[in-house]
């Protein structure tokens, strides 16, 4: 519920969700507070995707809510989103436009004009490196800056939420660490909420809140230390392997 | 956590934005055709090989007698001006739902269903983007056939617009609502032959209804079924400064039908999306 010092980041109560007969959410509730970093760790195929799609609205949850900044994603589907900045896992670019216009078009998606996006996208741009990129077609771009200037787009609406889902799959080691930090930043500096999904756990910051997701449900959720203090763990690694043990058999890695 | 964030809810999106987003995708509908030439010949070759080449042969075997909106008799290539313009706008309506199926498939689309506009303002908007495309593949295609005698009146090349914009409307609005039950992007194979093909044949657009009723009463009724019978018949008439109010109505009407049932279909809580089964990981 709302607290008195605002309400949380994002808020997500008793969500289940199927497909058919397949369970992909069962009973899933978690919190994040504004300015914070959580990672939400799973194997493929934990729901992790799923619970984006339900965020997002692509589809609605059909039972509990989910709320952004204490706006509920199916009662105030606008108000939500316009909090939300999402990165996906999908390279969702147009490649035969040039970087800037991928960025125009994305401000008016949000209703800005193409001036004021432009200078919203320079700024942007320019603090991830990309300025001379942005006349280029995003075919021309490396993996690493198409997710750069991916993470670009999603914050051109100044959202205060975002959403990353497996940012950094099929990028080399720099392109991933620079990803890393740049949102680590952005949480930091400007006091971004972010919930960064994937199943690599060297993407889990000292700071970060650690929401782990297994077969569609939530079994431990906290900061590092007290999740790995929860198993009575190591490390956060070791955490993982033991929570999600019986998948780890099925033969999916974890990196 | 502690410090206090000031919670200021985002003022509702204005007019002026909605303007500004239905611009948008308007202009990157735009941008992409330009980048797609191919796309553009592909859309004028295919009407004018009829107009050459099939009616050309047509013109001896098949009069037509003078039924309305003509005065007079008219050379074939006249008669079926009008059915290649809904040709050229039922292609363009499927290549739309294709790249919509291309969007899902790149995640474009997805980008497209995160914006904060109503998910209906976001169809109808792409709706009209992919008819403005139609409309300038359109007017092309009939100032060439200018030059191949077919001459209508001046005052046709403008009535026959707000008809253009009324059936690229319903051509679009039934291919996004095969968009939304379409997986593959192989699939568009199956709609050329489910879809196009049919909807083509089996209508005015080839030769009047009262020939196909002498041919086959059962053919005849199944013309009479078809909705794009009436999006060309409307397109004839405007064409010739005529409004056909049976076909205006029935053209409406399934505008109004195909276009609900796209926007169910992308709609979050009752949308085949959400029915059809979720992403993987």
């Amino acid at each position: 519920m709302v607290e008195e010092r605002g309400p949380l980041a994002l808020e997500i109560d008793s969500v289940s969700h199927a497909f058919g007969a397949r369970k992909a959410l069962d009973n899933v509730s978690c919190a994040i507070a504004p300015s914070r970093h959580c990672v939400l760790l799973g194997l493929n195929g934990a729901g992790k995707t799923t619970l984006f799609s339900l965020i997002t609205r692509l589809y609605d949850n059909t039972s509990g809510w989910i709320r952004v900044f204490g706006q509920d994603v199916r009662r105030q589907p606008q108000q939500a989103l316009r909090q939300l900045g999402v990165v996906f896992q999908q390279r969702t670019l147009d490649l035969d436009l040039s970087v800037m216009q991928n960025l125009i078009y994305h401000g008016a998606l949000h209703g800005i004009s193409p001036a004021r996006t432009k200078r919203r996208a320079e700024e942007e741009l320019e603090r991830l490196g990309l300025t001379e990129r942005a006349s280029d077609k995003v075919r021309k771009l490396s993996g690493g800056q198409m997710r750069r200037v991916e993470i670009a787009r999603a914050l051109l609406h100044r959202p205060r939420l975002l959403l990353l889902d497996e940012p950094t799959v099929g990028l080399d080691i720099d392109s991933r660490q620079s990803i890393v930090d740049h949102v680590q930043r952005l949480c930091r500096d400007e006091g971004l909420a972010v919930l960064w999904a994937t199943h690599l756990i060297d993407e889990v910051l000292p700071q970060s809140q650690v929401i782990i997701l297994h077969r569609g449900r939530v079994l431990a959720d906290g900061s590092r230390d007290q999740v790995v203090a929860g198993v009575g763990a190591n490390d956060i690694r070791e955490t993982f392997l033991r929570l999600t043990r019986d998948d780890a058999k099925d033969g999916d890695k974890v990196a | 956590m502690s410090e206090a964030v000031t919670i200021q809810d985002p003022r509702p999106l204005g007019p002026v934005a909605y303007l500004l987003c239905l611009r948008g995708i308007m202009w990157r509908e735009a941008l992409r055709f330009l980048h797609q030439r191919e796309r553009f010949v592909a859309a004028l070759v295919r009407p004018l090989v009829w107009l050459f080449v099939f009616a050309a042969g047509f013109r001896a075997v098949l009069g037509v007698s003078i039924i309305p909106p003509y005065e007079t008799y008219v050379l074939y290539e006249v008669y079926i001006t009008p059915g290649l313009v809904a040709m050229v706008q039922l292609f363009n309506g499927m290549q739309s739902s294709l790249s919509m199926v291309y969007d899902r498939e790149m995640g474009s689309m997805r980008t497209l269903l995160v914006s904060p506009f109503p998910r209906g303002f976001l169809l109808i908007s792409k709706l009209l983007a992919g008819v403005a495309v139609s409309l300038l593949q359109v007017y092309v295609f009939l100032a060439v056939t200018w030059f191949w005698d077919v001459q209508p009146p001046l005052i046709g090349y403008f009535a026959v617009l707000p008809a253009l914009i009324l059936s690229g409307m319903m051509l679009g609005a039934l291919g996004m609502l095969l968009s939304s039950g379409i997986k593959q992007l192989e699939n568009f194979a199956g709609i050329m032959n489910f879809v196009i093909f049919p909807m083509f044949f089996a209508s005015s657009a080839l030769y009047p209804l009262w020939r196909m009723n002498e041919a086959s009463p059962l053919l005849y009724n199944i013309c009479v079924l078809n909705p794009f019978t009436y999006a060309v018949e409307l397109i004839r008439f405007s064409l010739h400064g005529q409004i056909n109010w049976l076909a205006l109505a029935v053209v409406a009407g399934c505008t109004a039908v195909f276009l609900g049932a796209a926007i169910l279909a992308y709609n979050p809580s009752k949308g085949l999306i959400a029915r059809r089964g979720g992403p993987g990981g």
